[in-house]
């Protein structure tokens, strides 16, 4: 295979990946790692190097648009990019202390609570009566709009929350993902924020959470321009049309379907991790 | 009226992050097309990892490269480029809650920006 089929072949693959990535909400890096690595044969370090890339873009590309709704919270999102921040600076640290098959099998492990993740049924946390005094005191609130009415909401668990985020970092740098589900699981699932508020401003600490990394990958060498560039431009271009598809496309089924790819990533990649073979 | 004004800063931090990923697409892509044509021979090994290169702990030769078109740098160049929007969004933050005399969240964006920065200049 010569360098412009090989780069087309990965371009058109990483279309498919952002393409899925944003229908899901999961993001085209928890794809394309696994997918560069067990299929095109890409050396890890390259293959994380090239997705934490392609998750710069897809994060600020979106962003625009979501802030337009109203729904992502800055300070919110501010606040907890001080963990993820961090938690992204120790895992790019870790990357190089690590072995190679223990990153498979941590990705692995992601890959297969993502999948748990994206089809388990959201429940819209109802935030608990007694308004948080943390929070209050860090200004960590505000007003969604709901079918055209503003409606108010404080942050629960600032703590717990904080720290979920620290991890969510940790795993971002580490594994060159946005790592979006987990971020999410602590906006939504621990400090009861809505839904809509959460996944939002998940997407918007996603490029600042990458970036903390960025500098680190840049100067160990993971970043190849040649393979980053059919990466990223194909992970952009597809998450785009995949979030304009969002509106029109019946997602229930393809959730399946991509739960099943990545169950079956997710297991390759820890079998590989087992088997030293990464 | 705090609210106003906030989604004034986010419409703000949102079009700029718009901008840099747009620049930073153009300047990848238009290297990437320079790299495919001139691409000759067998594929590069990418199964291997080769350890950093010179050019990670030096930007100089980047924009150098970049200015003289050079498919490589020019895609690093744009890499670099779409690493620094995201950062530039904090910045926006700590301009943005220091005129909203909000004090305490121009405190911590600007120990969110003191974390990115320090990734970038402390090496390894």
């Amino acid at each position: 295979m010569n360098t412009l089929y090989f780069s087309m072949a990965i371009c058109i693959t990483s279309i498919l990946a952002g393409f899925l990535g944003a229908l899901t909400g999961l993001g085209g890096g928890v794809v394309i790692v696994p997918v560069l690595c067990l299929l095109f044969k890409v050396n890890l370090h390259y293959a994380i190097g090239a997705s934490l890339v392609s998750v710069i873009a897809t994060s600020s590309g979106a962003a625009a648009a979501y802030v337009r709704d109203g729904y992502s919270n800055i300070r919110i999102g501010m606040f907890l990019e001080v963990a993820t921040t961090l938690g992204a600076l120790l895992g790019a640290y870790l990357v190089a202390k690590v072995s190679a098959d223990w990153i498979g099998i941590v990705f692995g492990a992601v890959l297969l609570y993502s999948a748990w993740a994206s089809l388990r049924h959201v429940e819209t946390a109802l935030p608990s009566k007694e308004e948080d005094t943390l929070a209050a005191r860090l200004n960590l609130r505000g007003a969604y709009p709901v079918r055209g009415v503003k409606v108010q909401y404080t942050a629960d668990h600032v703590p717990a929350g904080f720290g979920i985020m620290f991890v969510a970092g940790t795993l971002s740098g580490l594994l060159g993902i946005g790592s979006g589900a987990v971020k999410v699981l602590a906006m939504d699932q621990v400090m009861k924020l809505p839904f809509k508020v959460s996944t939002t401003t998940s997407n918007f600490m996603i490029g600042v959470t990458a970036a903390a990394s960025a500098g680190v990958y840049l100067s160990r060498g993971y970043i190849l321009p040649d393979l980053a560039m059919p990466v990223m431009l194909g992970v952009l271009a597809g998450s785009l049309v995949g979030s304009r598809a969002l509106i029109v496309a019946k997602v229930r089924t393809l959730r399946w379907v991509f739960a099943i790819v990545i169950v079956a990533l997710g297991a390759e990649m820890i079998f590989n991790g087992l088997t030293g073979r990464l | 009226m705090t609210h106003a004004t906030d989604q004034r800063l986010e419409v703000a931090m949102g079009k700029m992050l718009r901008i840099g990923v747009t620049v930073a697409a153009i300047v990848v892509f238009v290297g990437g097309v320079i790299y495919l044509c001139q691409a000759g021979g067998p594929l590069p090994d990418y199964s291997h990892f080769h350890g950093a290169s010179a050019a990670g702990d030096h930007f100089g030769p980047v924009f150098s490269g970049a200015f003289h078109f050079e498919s490589k740098s020019l895609i690093e160049f744009g890499i670099l480029l779409l690493i620094a929007t995201p950062i530039c969004r904090v910045l926006f933050g700590v301009v943005g809650f220091f005129l909203l005399k909000d004090w305490f969240y121009t405190a911590v964006s600007t120990l969110v920006l003191t974390v990115l920065l320090v990734s970038f200049f402390v090496r390894r």
